[in-house]
């Protein structure tokens, strides 16, 4: 049994609007073993990227505790934290907006090495870093290109090696592929998974593809509007998902493919607004299951069946078990 | 002539820039028949939205232009029409989805009033009507009739994008060009609205042209699907056919692609290498950099289309029988 | 690693020589006509202003008064006639042109130096600190800047250094705007939290990532801000709160030039076109930067 290398324990993440306090994060709990991946799964305003950039002290948590290997850093110092980073990566969404426009592509992996003063050699720095774009596939010629002169694919690969220049063991992913064509896509999530292989890591990967987290996950949590409502392995989820959410949001996925047909559970409404949500759970104005019960009282987590959390009130009885 | 309600042949455009000429389209042949649907697949880059802009000649000139090809509307070359015929089609006969809801609708203008300026354009009605059939087209795409006085703003981004849809429906268009309709929504969002079109596609007897990079979205709403890669259709075919027995590399690489949700893979099998740059095409077949069976005569030569068979076409030499399959590795 | 994941396998191109950004906003700036062709007259007239005492002595031709050739047109001896107290003109635009230039771009690095300062703490602070600096600014921008400029010089006297001092100080306020507007831009850009992510410091995000990419509106801003400068300080030398006389400046030049308008009237317009020139070449010029400057346009 490898080791937790991470955990959170009731995370929180408000921010004040002009309309109340929205509640992005709200009271997320899990753990994520050494060289596995967590998969965050949520639509847009779930709050899945607001829970990575507070993990990773890019945000400030409102409640709750957050461990890194085995030691509690929610409220650490910035300073102290500093030297976290070179343990704790991230990955963001858009290639397009991450890279610095006005740097080139070796000065933008070689910074994490110069400003924790790792390398203090320029050749040798120079070195490191034609090494790092040789483990993500980026060919020698583009060290003095600059962002806008490469594609998607590119990009998204000098945003990996400035994440890898510290040798992290554990890495958020943001939607890291969410803004690449398919054929790209896989290319990238191959070498995410041969990095994982090859140094071990660990990752938290956000996205808002089921398709996706599938494929690169062994465990996934599903998010709705700050809260958690299911959480077990990647494939039992999909082989017998339990939630009303989860149920609905698997079956919506187009497939490619004409033999399997979906019985399609569609969803009336859209996602609520997560400022100053009312008690009671927050799927129940759209679930098909919602009772009174539901509209007042909050679900608790319930592990269901051994490693299946499900935060239903009726998770049994739309189950049958 | 033809008699076919549209079609396009050889069609070329290219966009001149000062770096390059940028050739989008390359020699396009697709039909398409009355309330059928189409699926248009590539990636960025391919030349879709062109091809669709192309249609109702939108493209913007400078820098696009019309090279060569024909497309026939209900017989006719819309390439002959003046500016004038151009723009009693728009709208009327054919309308367009843009991907973006959030920019193609008036932010200072109220969804009724964007719904009854289109019918009030091309139909004969007078205002008041117009602002009755307005509120009927919202129903129709199941907002309530009483919130057409309120303004784009106030609507979340699955229901503006079923406004855009009541606007690009309320003339009854014989056909129906969605360029990623569903793309900036999310996955139950998305459900509800490719829904929609389905159900109001069968009840008009619309015909669609549905552009997407997502195979999962013509698997639901298509009956025909086109792959385009480099501004050309590599391949043409039912959906049963493309999906039980895809024949072009580049169809077989995207499947490859796609993390699949009832099958474990351990590894995606991607396609090598990256799209080519559209101002320096490869010579020959456009994929054959990437094509892991291609031979010297695909660099020297273009394949022309071949029918592997009946309403399903390849543009490979894997099918004309002039390269050998070569045996995937691994 | 797998072959298969090498991006792009084109390794035909030879590696790019590091070149730094400034050589590409060059580059593109060359393409554009109208830019080159301010560029050029600006350094014509740059040119002339720093060779202003070889071309034209100070003491025996600029301020030197012979009133028999009095408000003569242009002739062989003065290319451009000569003023109301016999002056040549074309001596004292020459020379007018260095304490243009001069006052022009003295008074807006004073209002970048300050005004930039404080709307990048502004910026990147936010908060009570930004809402205090911006509503001084606010207070100031309500107070028309030739008037203030106008107090300014009166309360301190008349001299070349007051002169920058008024036209700086004038107009700090638009300088805090701009520079906390593209600050705050560039401060949500996820490439800013990207260098959070790796441990860089608030100094080192300042300095490496924010100031390169907010430089460019600042940039183009100066440009046509000498340009406005330098007609604050004609207008300010034509209401007789420049520089003190008998130096030659444009504005006192049209000034002086005025009541000779209808018999003498070359007094007035070759002054009047030198601004003229200066202003065009420094607004096509910032136009040019503009453009050149972003290197997202380039598509």
């Amino acid at each position: 049994m490898s080791k937790i290398i991470v955990e959170v324990k009731d995370l929180k993440k408000h921010f004040s609007t002009p309309r109340g306090m929205l509640h992005a994060v709200d009271g997320i709990d899990f753990k994520i073993k050494e060289g596995e991946t967590l998969g965050i799964v949520g639509e847009s305003g779930c709050g899945k990227s607001t829970l990575g950039r507070t993990l990773l002290h890019l945000l400030e948590s409102d409640g709750g505790e957050i461990y890194y290997d085995g030691e509690n850093i929610t409220n650490i110092d910035q300073a102290k934290f500093r030297e976290l980073r070179k343990e704790m990566q991230i990955i963001f969404q858009d290639p397009f907006s991450s890279l610095n426009p006005r740097m080139t592509v070796a000065d933008i992996i070689k910074e994490p090495l110069i400003i924790h003063g790792i390398i203090k050699d320029k050749k040798k720095l120079d070195e490191k870093v034609l090494e790092l774009m040789e483990t993500v596939g980026l060919v020698e010629r583009l060290m003095n290109s600059y962002p806008h002169e490469l594609d998607g694919g590119r990009r998204q690969r000098i945003g990996i090696a400035r994440a890898l220049a510290l040798n992290p063991s554990f890495i958020v992913a943001d939607e890291p592929v969410s803004a690449l064509d398919v054929s790209i896509q896989a290319q990238v999530l191959n070498l995410m998974q041969d990095l994982q292989k090859e140094l071990g890591l660990t990752y938290m990967f956000i996205t808002h593809d089921l398709s996706v987290v599938k494929h690169i996950s062994d465990e996934i949590l599903v998010m709705y509007l700050g809260k958690m409502v299911e959480k077990t392995s990647s494939k039992k989820l999909f082989e017998q998902p339990m939630h009303p959410y989860t149920k609905a949001l698997l079956s919506a996925i187009p497939v490619p493919s004409l033999d399997v047909k979906r019985e399609r559970v569609l969803l009336k409404g859209e996602i609520a607004s997560p400022i100053e949500p009312k008690p009671g759970c927050r799927f129940a104005p759209r679930c098909p299951y919602a009772t009174e019960l539901c509209k007042d009282t909050d679900p608790e987590i319930e592990e269901i069946m051994p490693g299946h959390f499900v935060v239903c009130h009726y998770a049994k009885e739309i189950n049958k078990l | 002539m033809s008699n076919e309600f549209l079609k396009i042949e050889n069609l070329h455009i290219h966009y001149v820039t000062q770096e390059g000429t940028v050739k989008a389209v390359n020699g396009i042949n697709l039909e398409l028949e009355k309330g059928e649907s189409l699926g248009l697949v590539g990636e960025t880059g391919a030349g879709k939205t062109t091809t669709a802009l192309g249609v109702l000649r939108l493209i913007p000139d400078p820098p696009g232009k019309i090279i060569d090809g024909n497309i026939y509307f209900e017989g006719k070359d819309v390439l002959d029409l003046t500016e004038e015929e151009m723009r009693k089609i728009r709208g009327n006969k054919v309308s367009m989805i843009f991907q973006d809801p959030m920019t193609s609708l008036n932010p200072v203008m109220t969804v009724g009033e964007q719904i009854a300026e289109v019918i009030e354009i091309h139909e004969d009605v007078t205002s008041a009507e117009a602002k009755e059939k307005s509120k009927e087209m919202l129903e129709l795409v199941g907002i309530a009739g009483n919130r057409s006085n309120e303004y784009p703003h106030q609507f979340s981004g699955g229901m503006k994008q079923r406004v855009v849809i009541a606007i690009a429906l309320a003339c009854s268009p014989e056909l129906l060009i969605a360029d990623e309709p569903t793309t900036a929504l999310d996955v139950t969002i998305q459900a509800q609205v490719l829904d929609l079109m389905k159900n109001l596609k069968e009840e008009f007897n619309t015909a669609m042209l549905l552009i997407t990079h997502d195979l999962g979205v013509v698997a639901e709403a298509c009956d025909k699907v086109a792959i385009m890669y480099a501004g050309e259709i590599v391949e043409f075919a039912t959906i049963e056919n493309l999906f039980t027995d895809p024949k072009h590399p580049y169809t077989v690489g995207l499947f490859g692609s796609i993390p699949n949700l009832e099958e474990e893979v351990d590894r995606l099998n991607p396609i090598k290498g990256l799209m080519p740059d559209p101002t320096e095409l490869p010579s020959g077949c456009k994929f054959h950099p990437r094509c892991p069976h291609a031979e010297a005569i695909c660099a020297e030569k273009q394949p022309g289309d071949t029918d592997v068979k009946e309403n399903h076409r390849v543009r490979c030499f894997l099918y004309t029988g002039e390269v050998e399959r070569k045996e995937e590795e691994k | 690693m797998a072959n298969e994941n090498v991006a792009g396998s084109e390794d035909i191109v030879v590696k790019k020589k590091k070149r730094s950004q400034w050589a590409e906003v060059w580059d593109r700036l060359k393409t554009n006509k109208m830019a080159m062709i301010g560029l050029g007259m600006l350094v014509v007239l740059v040119l002339l202003a720093v060779f202003a005492d070889v071309i034209a002595d100070y003491e025996e031709v600029v301020i030197k008064m012979d009133t028999s050739i009095r408000l003569q047109g242009p002739s062989a001896d003065n290319w451009l006639g000569t003023d109301e107290l016999g002056r040549d003109i074309f001596a004292r635009i020459v020379h007018g042109a260095r304490v243009s230039l001069q006052v022009g771009i003295i008074a807006v690095g004073i209002a970048i130096a300050i005004g930039g300062t404080l709307g990048a703490i502004a910026g990147f602070y936010g908060g009570k600190l930004d809402n205090l600096i911006m509503r001084a600014m606010d207070i100031f921008l309500a107070i028309p800047s030739i008037m203030l400029a106008i107090a300014i010089v009166s309360s301190l006297g008349t001299n070349m250094l007051n002169l920058m001092l008024a036209v700086g100080i004038s107009s700090i306020p638009r300088y805090a705007r701009i520079v906390r507007a593209s600050v705050i831009s560039v401060k949500d850009e996820e490439f800013i939290e990207a260098a959070r992510a790796i441990g860089a410091k608030d100094s080192r995000i300042i300095i490496k990532h924010i100031i390169p990419n907010s430089l460019a509106p600042v940039i183009v801003q100066a440009t046509l801000g000498v340009a406005g400068a330098i007609l604050s300080t004609a207008g300010l030398s034509f209401i007789g709160l420049g520089i003190e006389k008998p130096a030659p400046e444009w504005g006192s030049m049209l000034s002086s030039g005025r009541p000779f308008l209808r018999d003498a009237p070359h007094v007035t317009t070759f002054p009047g076109i030198a601004i003229m020139i200066t202003i065009l070449s420094l607004n096509l010029l910032g136009d040019g930067l503009r453009d050149a400057l972003d290197p997202r346009l380039r598509q």
